[in-house]
């Protein structure tokens, strides 16, 4: 894990460009994680006093939401969606499936650090189920064998 | 120079539209074809997508499904020209699916250059709030309560009234909010407008603002939707560019600025007290109501908050006037609703129509059936917290009354279809499991009712005392309906009950009576 000292001048940088902006949580643990892949743990100390909130609230906030992660994450992101329209559509066996193929559970990064799984629900591509992720882009009617070729894609484009 | 249209929509996208552009995009460059792809919306049709569509003499005339290694063989047929290919579909719009909805908020979307401002002008865009500029606040409201307008996000409220109130709060600040945490699976309208025609629902909410006097607004989008969010800053830079949003709105001394915030991945903050913590930047923990948020909403100013149906709907009502909207529609539900066909269907999409279709005519005459070829047996309407309804209410007609009387909701409008396969205690399951992932733990019916709900499920399941088990599931059901701060805790026993009221011997129970 990379030190946080390295980190630091990112995060203040972060907080300092939303000082002003109402409500600017969020939009700051966004930035933060854009950046650097993660919010750091160590992270949270700053946030809390450059907001004047305390280190809990600032966890319990970090915590509450599914997209946020306090670790690294692999080089490249899947998210298969849990949804009822990508069950109809076998989307429980793709999901066992791709644990399979990783050897990985979801939150769980492999051992080579190339993907992280992560459960969605819903990417809103539900007329085209079962619905993945890969980082930023969205597939649609995912196969366990069109799974099997995306993952050699980008295990060659490392 | 041919104009040709390849959308950019995300499901669009997911099935290989890129590719199909940048094929597309090399070949014609490298036989010295003058074109100019433009990346529009999608038309709705998804089992047509990649669909691509070209300007001729003779009109649009449509391709599809294309993948990039037909584009070569299109390009040799005549693709430009609108010549035969097997892949050949003519004019989109003459097709039965798409020539029998009602599109009133998707008139343009798929039409159109979703992030071109000139485009949107050329095609009635902006006309909405032309009249609204030259119209007194309660006429504005008054336009809306006519049209018979309800909230398109799922709990059916009266829009007019809503505005009302927040229009009669006495405020230094008001806001308006959009609720764009679509996160129902069966729907993606709301992501559909914004990727495809952005701009009806920036003029939607400044139409909001001019009516209640509210300068600032944000659109809370949830963090799956990226290229929403991409579609919806560049039409936001192209409004302010403008003159459309900003200070002196078209030379009006009318003031609105619009800003996109990410949500990050919890179901809850589709609620819109919940939504409007985590836009305050805490935990999307329910807020009790009263009071309303059009009276104490963000940092705690009247606020209106609608989803983007709603709002998206507004430009044509001030366009066409709140009688016209009216029009549409049966009983107490007026207008469209743009319905969302997905999971096993044959031909899934979006179908904007008049209320009161049956559900068996949109799942068979244009669904085509499902897409496994298998019987339909539990079509989920209204998303993870809508009833399942089985064969014997497929005749009910999409109105939210009639919904409402067989414990079933419309929310959303998304439609999640199941064959014959599906394993209904499974479902039901899968209800109370969601509840626990999502439930924002503020209130004990919810947390723990939903763990406790898991549990006795799979006791009934597992055959473990299973009549005295069910008494308990009902029980539990009843606990969460009236105990629970929102829709999430109340409304989760409406997938588990109907499930087990209509399909009791996927629980190993006696089956129902017929």
């Amino acid at each position: 894990m990379q030190d946080y000292q390295t980190q630091k001048p990112t995060v203040l940088e972060i907080l300092d460009t939303h000082q002003a902006m109402p409500g600017n949580l969020l939009p700051i643990l966004h930035g933060i994680q854009d950046t650097l892949g993660y919010i750091p743990p160590a992270a949270v100390v700053d946030i809390a006093k450059s907001l004047n909130l305390s280190q809990a609230e600032v966890h319990g906030v970090i915590s509450f939401y599914h997209y946020f992660r306090e670790t690294p994450p692999g080089e490249h992101t899947i998210r298969i969606c849990r949804a009822e329209s990508c069950q109809a559509m076998n989307g429980k066996a793709l999901e066992t499936h791709a644990k399979q193929q990783l050897g990985i559970d979801f939150h769980e990064t492999t051992a080579d650090g190339i993907f992280s799984l992560e459960p969605v629900y819903c990417l809103g591509n539900c007329a085209c189920s079962p619905s993945i992720t890969i980082d930023d882009e969205v597939i649609g009617r995912v196969t366990t064998e069109k799974f099997d070729r995306l993952l050699a894609t980008y295990k060659g484009a490392k | 120079m041919t104009r040709v249209f390849i959308s950019r929509d995300s499901t669009a996208l997911s099935l290989g539209a890129e590719q199909v552009a940048k094929a597309l995009a090399q070949q014609a460059s490298s036989k010295n074809l003058s074109v100019e792809i433009v990346r529009n919306g999608s038309r709705g049709l998804f089992w047509l997508e990649t669909l691509v569509e070209v300007e001729t003499s003779q009109g649009r005339v449509a391709y599809g499904p294309v993948q990039a290694e037909d584009v070569a063989s299109l390009l040799d047929a005549g693709l430009l020209e609108g010549k035969q290919h097997p892949l050949y579909l003519g004019n989109i719009e003459e097709i039965a699916y798409f020539k029998n909805q009602n599109r009133l908020t998707f008139a343009r979307v798929g039409l159109t250059d979703p992030v071109n401002i000139d485009d949107y002008l050329a095609h009635d865009g902006y006309r909405g709030l032309k009249n609204a500029l030259a119209l007194h606040a309660t006429e504005i409201v008054k336009q809306v309560t006519d049209s018979g307008l309800r909230g398109r996000g799922g709990a059916a409220f009266p829009t007019g009234i809503k505005w009302n109130t927040v229009l009669n709060a006495p405020a230094d600040q008001k806001y308006i909010v959009c609720n764009a945490d679509e996160g129902d699976s069966g729907t993606f309208s709301d992501r559909m407008i914004m990727e495809g025609d952005p701009f009806v629902l920036i003029e939607g909410m400044t139409i909001a603002g001019l009516a209640v006097g509210a300068t600032q607004g944000y659109i809370y989008l949830r963090v799956e939707y990226p290229h929403a969010k991409i579609a919806l800053n560049q039409a936001i830079e192209a409004a302010y560019k403008n003159g459309y949003l900003g200070e002196n709105i078209q030379g009006s001394g009318k003031t609105f600025h619009l800003e996109v915030r990410s949500g990050a991945g919890a179901y809850i903050c589709g609620e819109e007290t919940s939504l409007l913590e985590s836009l305050e930047g805490k935990r999307g923990l329910v807020r009790f109501k009263p009071p309303l948020p059009a009276i104490v909403g963000l940092f705690g100013k009247p606020t209106i908050v609608n989803n983007v149906i709603s709002l998206a709907s507004i430009p044509v009502i001030l366009d066409k006037g709140g009688e016209y909207y009216k029009n549409y529609g049966m009983g107490r539900s007026r207008g469209t609703l743009p319905l969302q066909l997905a999971g096993n269907i044959k031909h899934p999409g979006l179908f904007e129509v008049a209320f009161g279709m049956t559900l068996r005519e949109l799942l068979y005459d244009y669904g085509g059936g499902s897409a496994s070829g298998r019987p339909i047996r539990a079509v989920q309407v209204g998303g993870p917290l809508g009833a399942y309804l089985h064969e014997g209410q497929f005749d009910t007609p999409l109105d939210y009354e009639a919904f409402a009387a067989i414990s079933a909701v419309l929310g959303h409008g998304g439609i999640v279809v199941h064959d014959d396969t599906v394993n209904m205690a499974d479902m039901a399951r899968y209800a109370m499991e969601f509840c626990v992932e999502e439930s924002c733990g503020k209130c004990t019916p919810c947390r723990i009712g939903s763990t406790r709900g898991v549990e006795v499920i799979d006791r009934i399941v597992d055959g473990v005392q299973k009549d005295k088990n069910t008494v308990l599931l009902r029980d539990l059901c009843d606990t969460m309906t009236y105990g629970s701060l929102c829709a999430m805790g109340g409304m989760t026993p409406f997938p588990v009950l109907s499930a087990l009221n209509h399909f009791p011997e996927d629980f190993g129970l006696e089956a129902a009576k017929a």
